[in-house]
């Protein structure tokens, strides 16, 4: 049997804010949060504006003894976790708590983790790390802090997909609720890559921006980074309506395609198959789309083919579309947790972030955007896409509740 | 070519060139000042990997952003510009 699948809570760490509330002032007031980055051997690096996560204070927020085990992505994924399940009240029975679980998406893990140790083994010629580097660092680490604190013995895993690992991570979320499969789940993503060997692969690439994120800028000159996470409780729906929960927003559909073509170069026909996917899956047209949250990364390539895919999809009349990515940055693998806030803010509130620091338009991204100030419109569906390197797409959909 | 007359020159475009063919798997002797990256096959990531070489190779940093729309600044379309483009980078990097 088909259920539906509510959102009844929400929680966040990210460069704008440490909270949705916050966060949600932020995106509707078009706030950028890149800047001057501060870490160990930045003036190494050629690119060194980034989207951090500020005035953090883990000592506050965690004993000596879990910081131990909890490497900056982890932590960000707790607190985050923490703050959905208060949102949501949730309360499980033991039954429930055998079937409920946890799907994250990270796409570096433990990469802060690892950047101390090798400095550490390679640079300072010690003969030693710490002895939990190993859980530290390891991909799953988030789900398992969450499966642990919260209590959640049904399944539990992270999935991986560069820059659509937390949209397929949800994306599994809601399949498995749907489904019956788990009457609760916990998912999003958590990154935290902001140190000098992240950074540093990156500039190889030659994809970031000196200067800022200016997706589908006829000016923009690449990408920024972001760091931190957003959780979000994906409840049976029927559960949720009975024991009176606020639900923020129904998640109705979701897909998932391969490019099959290139590495790093994005083909817009993958793109374009995941959104028409989810809105099949969701049952819904494309005229009851009112906001797409776009990947939008201000690269040349990324903006251009996903302007040519929503076109693709929606024809000469596509809805309103927005990069968040200009204020948060890019969060890699929890990028698509974080922008899903953007998607409920738009269906709860009526408010649609826009894209910030946007100058001119590009005859080759023509689109309604919302530039640099948030735009009221009753949204009653939206989109949210992630397309990773590898040519991994993840579209999600959602439905105001 | 004899190498006994190489100059200066000489040397930097003949390391150039063995950087560009590696990437093109072709035979140094196959290129020309006229050839375009293009019609030897090189992609956006064949270039990443080129400006690292040549990096690596006259330990010079290269700017170049593949998403800058004012990248033609530094013209790396053929194998002569690419040499003249790290000529001039050595000349203003090492004087």
């Amino acid at each position: 049997m088909t259920r539906r699948v509510a959102i009844t809570g929400a929680g966040t760490v990210n460069a704008l804010a440490q909270d949705v509330p916050a966060t949600f002032d932020a995106l509707a007031a078009g706030r950028v949060a890149i800047g001057p980055m501060d870490f160990q051997d930045i003036e190494r690096l050629s690119i060194r504006i980034g989207a951090q996560v500020r005035d953090w204070a883990p000592e506050a927020r965690f004993t000596r003894q879990e910081l131990a085990l909890y490497d900056r992505a982890v932590q960000f994924a707790l607190e985050a976790g923490r703050q959905a399940v208060a949102q949501s009240g949730l309360i499980l029975t033991e039954d429930e708590t055998l079937r409920a679980g946890v799907v994250m998406g990270t796409g570096g893990g433990g990469y802060t983790t690892i950047d101390d140790a090798y400095r550490a083994v390679h640079v300072e010629g010690r003969n030693r790390v710490h002895p939990f580097t190993v859980p530290r660092l390891m991909h799953p680490a988030a789900a398992a802090h969450l499966a642990m604190r919260h209590g959640l013995k049904g399944p539990a895993f992270t999935v991986s997909t560069a820059c659509a690992s937390s949209n397929h991570a949800m994306g599994l979320a809601f399949q498995m609720v749907r489904s019956g499969a788990a009457p609760v789940m916990l998912t999003g993503g958590a990154e935290a890559t902001l140190c000098f060997g992240g950074l540093k692969a990156w500039e190889g690439l030659r994809v970031m921006s000196p200067d800022g994120c200016r997706p589908f800028c006829a000016s923009r000159n690449g990408m920024v980074q972001g760091e931190g996470a957003a959780v979000f409780v994906f409840e049976d729906w029927d559960r949720a309506t009975r024991r009176g929960a606020d639900i923020l927003a129904e998640v109705t559909g979701f897909a998932m395609t391969s490019d099959a073509s290139d590495i790093v170069l994005p083909d817009p026909d993958g793109a374009a198959r995941a959104m028409r996917g989810a809105l099949a899956d969701a049952g819904q047209g494309t005229g009851a789309i009112g906001y797409i949250n776009a990947h939008g990364t201000g690269t040349a390539a990324n903006d251009r083919g996903e302007v040519r895919a929503i076109r693709a999809v929606f024809g000469d009349t596509p809805p309103v579309v927005s990069s968040t990515k200009s204020m948060h940055g890019h969060l890699l693998g929890a990028a698509g947790a974080v922008e899903l806030l953007a998607v409920v803010m738009a269906l709860r509130d009526g408010v649609i972030a826009p894209t910030a620091g946007w100058r001119q338009a590009d005859p080759d991204c023509a689109i309604d955007m919302v530039a640099n100030d948030a735009r009221r419109a009753r949204v009653d569906a939206a989109l949210s896409n992630a397309f990773a390197f590898g040519g991994l797409n993840a579209c999600l959909a959602l439905r105001r509740a | 070519m004899d190498g006994a007359y190489l100059t200066a020159s000489d040397e930097l475009n003949s390391r150039v060139i063995a950087i560009l063919a590696a990437q093109a798997l072709r035979e140094p002797s196959g290129l020309t000042a006229g050839t375009t990256l293009e019609s030897l096959g090189i992609d956006s990531l064949g270039l990443a990997e080129i400006i690292f070489a040549i990096e690596e190779t006259f330990d010079v940093m290269v700017p170049f952003n593949a998403n800058d729309p004012d990248a033609e600044t530094l013209d790396l379309s053929t194998v002569g510009s690419v040499c003249a483009a790290v000529t001039a980078l050595v000349h203003d990097q090492k004087g």
